[in-house]
């Protein structure tokens, strides 16, 4: 049985404007000690996803409006929020972007690290003191004992979110979510941390979910991927399958439009044309018909059902066989 | 390429002062660009890389002049327009355009695309309405943009869209000199390859220099032809794109090049993953300002500054290991 089984979770918003479904009818699942991907740009639907799992949607706007996440066999969406609270921060630890926003700039990083620790265990404030300082350690900041006074402005970015990984790893949890980790740190900061999580994850067997717009970082840190296109999961499959074999349009064109290192200096990269479409106005068919090469009439009139490519390798095209 | 450079920066040095104190005294100088001298010729770009705070923007700023360099020189196309003020310097703001990163805070929200557009003409004193106009829809057709943007505002286009305005702006009166301040680090990756191919056929297309500034070496090595590695307000190691991805000496291009995540997952290859933050500028480490995080540091690292010193052909390293 995988740890975390999502199936077709629909995510909904209230807007002026209308209902948006943010996330729809996605299904994927996350297995014990292995690091998933969750790969798209941005307004697909990755982070919504998370903070589905997480139920921390913003309120009263956003709800999970059909499916399940199951957790250890247990229906997260349905759970009372007394006991939904025991899970979050202790089961399922959570890293967000913007390291910032995360951390209360008026308490101090060891205040904020053992208020986690005294809330899920029985512990006296002098044990949960205690424990922060190794785990400040363990997360690789120096001197974590002068750290522990210090507020969050006084440390660098990199540094920051180290602490937060702290916080998400204080009570070791068996998922962490960590959305976007990377992305506001420097090439060398975010080597430093994505060796840290990988480094975490094999000592206390923990899964992984990794959300991130960097393909790179997927190929390199991931075992399972999923893509994400205006909602909907486009393909998944093991890091091999999509990288090798990349099945939709819209894997193959993100695939194709990162310059490496290795692409000749300015030959034209390949692109996707157009845009993404407004979760306002999603096309009947297929959501990537519009800008997708391959389209016929058929992808315009109903959405492609899910297709088995091999074993764990899925897609979501009409014409993946044709490509 | 011609042999005379269009700008030639010499030893350029942006100190800005740190005020501390009720008093307000000025003790500290956050030295962001300290001693930089490179040249760019016709047609070329020259790619510059580094991390946050390493001084890249704010060298970017001094060349347009929107910062007065506390010392050095900056020569354009021969002539001397380090110290030129008001009217003096409007011929050169003609010749020398930038485009930004975050296209949204670039452009006046409350002004219609078409006024932006036009302001450049008209701050110059070029053509009269009706010729303006007309400049305004062949710009907007350069870049790829409907005749009918010009009654739109601002946000009712997307991140990508909005890039192509701020280009379309930058490259309205002809400018010989455009310095790029991380163009595409706020895109996603389908659209960034968009704009990477418009940046590529205009400099074809107008014979167009660049500075080219990034973070990112997979971007930057796809359009330069010569690249600068940055490190605390110095170049540390300069060469043309190919041999700074092959043949790297500095230490810090090492590592640099070797925390790119490639989406590769067949290469799990052990990352030399360098430990420790960028110190601050303010108080920078003594001798070279990279070895406190070099792996290959030396005694006479810590006391001694390395100067730029050339190993091969056009290949400039500051370093004191024996390359």
């Amino acid at each position: 049985m995988p740890l975390l089984e999502v199936s077709n979770l629909i995510t909904e918003f209230d807007t002026d404007e209308g209902r948006v479904r943010a996330v729809d009818q996605i299904s994927f699942s996350a297995n014990t000690g292995e690091t998933l991907g969750i790969v798209g740009e941005s307004g697909c639907g990755k982070s919504v996803t998370a903070l589905s799992i997480m139920r921390l949607l913003p309120q009263p706007m956003g709800k999970i409006a059909g499916g399940s996440v199951l957790f250890q066999g247990v229906d997260l969406t349905t759970l009372p929020l007394s006991k939904m609270e025991k899970v979050r921060g202790n089961e399922i630890g959570m890293v967000f972007q913007e390291p910032m926003t995360a951390l209360n700039p008026v308490h101090t990083i060891g205040k904020q690290i053992a208020e986690v620790l005294l809330l899920h265990n029985d512990y006296s404030t002098q044990r949960a003191l205690k424990e922060s300082v190794d785990i400040l350690d363990r997360v690789g900041i120096p001197s974590p004992d002068i750290r522990m006074g210090e507020y969050p402005h006084q440390l660098s970015g990199g540094m920051r979110q180290r602490v937060v990984i702290a916080i998400a790893l204080a009570c070791k949890p068996k998922l962490l979510i960590a959305d976007e980790p990377t992305t506001a740190l420097d090439v060398t900061i975010q080597a430093q941390i994505l060796e840290l999580i990988k480094d975490l994850q094999a000592e206390m067997g923990m899964s992984v979910i990794l959300i991130t717009h960097d393909l790179g970082v997927i190929a390199e840190t991931c075992e399972q991927v999923v893509v994400m296109y205006a909602g909907k999961i486009v393909e998944k499959g093991s890091v091999f399958d999509v990288f090798d074999n990349p099945s939709h349009p819209y894997t193959r064109g993100l695939l194709a439009s990162i310059p490496t290192l290795e692409t000749p200096p300015k030959s034209k990269l390949s692109v996707i044309d157009g845009m993404v479409p407004g979760l306002m106005d999603l096309p009947p068919g297929c959501r990537f018909e519009n800008r997708c090469p391959y389209a016929r009439h058929a992808c315009g009139q109903s959405v492609p059902p899910i297709q088995v490519i091999e074993a764990q390798h899925e897609v979501s095209c009409f014409r993946w066989r044709d490509i | 390429m011609s042999d005379k450079p269009i700008l030639e920066v010499r030893d350029l040095k942006m100190h800005f002062p740190v005020k501390e104190g009720i008093l307000l005294r000025t003790n500290k100088f956050n030295k962001a660009v300290d001693g930089i001298s490179l040249t760019i010729h016709r047609g070329e770009t020259l790619g510059l890389v580094g991390e946050s705070g390493c001084g890249k923007s704010t060298l970017g700023r001094c060349i347009t002049r929107l910062y007065q360099p506390t010392s050095g020189s900056i020569y354009f196309e021969g002539q001397d327009i380090t110290h030129l003020k008001g009217n003096a310097l409007l011929p050169f703001r003609k010749d020398i355009q930038m485009i930004f990163q975050d296209p949204m805070e670039s452009l006046n929200a409350r002004h219609t695309v078409g006024d932006i557009l036009e302001e450049p003409f008209i701050v110059q004193k070029i053509g009269d309405r009706i010729s303006r106009k007309k400049q305004v829809l062949k710009l907007l057709d350069t870049v790829g943009l409907p005749a009918r943007s010009t009654s739109r505002y601002p946000f009712e286009f997307s991140g990508g869209q909005r890039q192509r305005i701020g280009i379309a702006r930058s490259i309205a009166l002809n400018p010989k000199l455009v310095i790029c301040d991380e163009p595409v680090s706020a895109l996603d990756v389908s659209i960034q390859s968009q704009i990477l191919n418009l940046l590529i056929d205009l400099q074809k297309e107008f014979n167009l220099s660049y500075l080219f500034i990034a973070h990112d070496l997979a971007v930057v090595k796809h359009i330069s032809d010569r690249i600068a590695i940055m490190y605390l307000g110095k170049v540390v190691e300069s060469a043309a794109g190919e041999t700074i991805y092959r043949k790297p000496l500095h230490p810090y291009t090492r590592s640099l090049i070797s925390a790119i995540p490639v989406p590769d997952p067949h290469r799990k290859v052990k990352r030399q993953v360098i430990s420790g933050d960028v110190p601050s500028p303010i108080d920078p480490p003594s001798g070279c300002p990279f070895h406190p995080r070099c792996p290959q540091v030396m005694d006479r690292c810590k006391h001694e500054p390395p100067q730029l010193r050339s190993v091969a052909d056009k290949h400039l390293v500051s370093c004191h290991l024996d390359l």
